[in-house]
């Protein structure tokens, strides 16, 4: 390697103005009152449980009428994260873990706790744990993190369509 | 109808964590000689070129393609970038190759790149959304999920993924430009290795490299002209979308069906395991190829990981599977995909060297991208289309 080649090390950032939309705003107000407020398709009447985009993937069409979706869900899937990196929040190891909320027709990311990491099972029914009221933001944030309720595990059939 | 279109010149960067003796222009010309030196052109001869990298949030510079048009000698002349995440590099190649398909141009140079050495990918790729749960952790927090999706569903055995990487590690040993060179692993090791996002392990994850891949395409009659190896074109097909809606299969997304189904018929082919035979699949995390070979209808559903307990992807196996190594040996993530054609190309040429298959008449080179929501795949053959 020559000796006149230099490397520097330069930091960036960036930050952002994020515009929500009329389509996702009643999903965040809904979360500013501990509720999980998702949209339905008026086409494939799907469930999106966050309403991310405003729209519906697959057919296209602007999502339509406020669905209320229960406080209580399935982990469809999940992994055990042990890897440091910069920018992490969470104390590793941790369980990032996709849950379905009782009548949504996808997944959400979020964290389990309150159960060993040895213990997380595909299937396994869980509740959010929400922080104190006065902290509540427009974000999922607002829950700490999802535990397990006891309820037998869903079977597998269930929720095999949301892999 | 379209033109005919081949390769006719490859040329690839020693691949490594660190390239700290060159810059990113640097980096991008060293592909771009071999590849001219291969196609026995020069940068005069060149009508246009198109270029691909990953995100630049992953590098930290923005639209590197300005700085570089001085280092492609492309002043004059026109430029296209293209932009697909992880599967940019097969992408990139595609837009190449219609650039000569079209008829407009007759020599196309292409070249994917990045310097992962200059940035910081896994910081890129942990942004928090707005709203949201910042659970994420890189592309290792990603997929992991959908590979454990794919084990529960396939009812695979939990060393399908530490023999895919043995494999690619092994078969790297042969490539001498990929960036791992570690002949030493056996299964045993592999299960041994730690679990980074359980339930994928450390061997099973790609490195981060610095890297490029070029290649030259020519129009049929530079190519009947051209004194060398050649891979004509047969087909390509892209396909893309979003990365999360209500009912989407994350382990075999319909945009990965869909396109190797259209690149099927356009090729011709009716049966992929019969008539390939030699395929560069895009496996950054190993347990990839068993759900790769069953999206793209070169398995049956759920008999992916039969095919890697079998031996049927070794070189030696009835369907070599990245026998140059693949990601997991070398990811130069802009580069990539790139590879993964180049390579494909490499064996129809016969000039893959150490880790050349036997009368590899058609190869398949893939790439995919984002949250498994972008897809680049083509067939090059030794035979025109």
């Amino acid at each position: 390697m020559s000796d006149d080649v230099l490397r520097i090390r330069t930091p960036i950032g960036i930050k952002y103005q994020y515009s929500a939309g009329p389509r996702v705003s009643s999903h965040l107000l809904g979360l500013m009152e501990g509720r999980f407020v998702g949209k339905r398709c008026p086409v494939c009447e799907l469930v999106y449980m966050p309403p991310r985009n405003g729209t519906c993937a697959k057919c296209g069409a602007l999502l339509g009428e406020d669905v209320e979706v229960s406080q209580r869900g399935t982990i469809t899937t999940f992994c055990v994260v042990n890897v440091p990196f910069l920018g992490q929040t969470i104390k590793i190891p941790y369980v990032s873990a996709t849950i379905l909320l009782d009548g949504a027709d996808m997944g959400m990311q979020h964290l389990i706790q309150e159960v060993d990491a040895a213990d997380v099972r595909m299937g396994m029914r869980v509740e959010p744990v929400w922080r104190p009221r006065e902290e509540w933001q427009p974000s999922l944030e607002n829950v700490m993190h999802f535990r397990p309720t006891g309820e037998p595990d869903a079977p597998f059939d269930s929720y095999a369509g949301h892999l | 109808m379209a033109e005919r279109c081949a390769v006719i010149g490859v040329g690839q960067t020693q691949h490594t964590s660190c390239r700290a003796d060159v810059s990113i222009a640097g980096l991008v010309r060293e592909a771009v000689d071999r590849a001219l030196e291969s196609a026995q052109l020069t940068m005069a001869d060149i009508d246009a070129i198109v270029i691909g990298k990953a995100p630049d949030m992953l590098e930290g510079v923005m639209m590197p393609e300005l700085w570089l048009v001085d280092s492609l000698a492309a002043a004059g002349k026109p430029v296209f970038r293209v932009h697909t995440a992880g599967s940019v590099g097969g992408s990139t190649a595609i837009v190449a190759a219609q650039h000569v398909m079209s008829g407009v141009h007759k020599r196309v140079l292409t070249v994917g790149f990045e310097k992962q050495s200059d940035g910081n990918a896994m910081w890129a790729l942990s942004v928090p959304m707005p709203f949201g749960m910042p659970v994420h952790a890189g592309a290792g927090g990603y997929f992991s999920p959908i590979i454990r999706s794919y084990i529960k569903r396939s009812g695979a055995p939990a060393h399908i993924g530490c023999m895919v990487a043995v494999k690619d590690r092994t078969n790297a040993c042969r490539n001498p430009y990929a960036h791992l060179h570690e002949p030493d692993w056996t299964l045993e090791k592999a299960m041994a290795s730690p679990m980074l996002w359980d339930p994928v392990r450390m061997v099973e994850t790609c490195p981060s490299s610095d890297g490029a891949m070029a290649l030259v395409l020519a129009s049929e009659d530079v190519a009947d002209a051209h004194d060398g190896p050649k891979a004509w074109v047969h087909a390509t097909a892209m396909r893309s979308e979003p990365t999360s809606f209500a009912g989407r299969n994350q382990v075999s997304p319909k945009a990965s069906e869909d396109c190797a189904n259209d690149l099927w018929r356009k090729a011709g082919i009716t049966s992929p395991i019969d008539e390939i035979d030699a395929v560069e699949m895009y496996v950054p995390f190993a347990w990839f190829e068993p759900m790769w070979l069953e999206s793209l209808g070169f398995a049956p559903k759920d008999h992916g990981w039969r095919f890697v307990e079998d031996g049927v992807t070794e070189m030696t196996g009835r369907l070599p599977v990245n026998c140059s190594g693949g990601v997991l040996s070398t990811n130069p993530i802009g580069a990539s995909g790139m590879l993964r054609f180049g390579e494909a190309a490499m064996q129809v040429m016969g000039i893959a060297g150490e880790h050349q298959v036997d009368s590899v008449r058609k190869a398949f080179g893939h790439a995919y991208g984002g949250g498994s929501q972008f897809f680049a795949m083509w067939v090059v053959g030794k035979d025109k289309p």
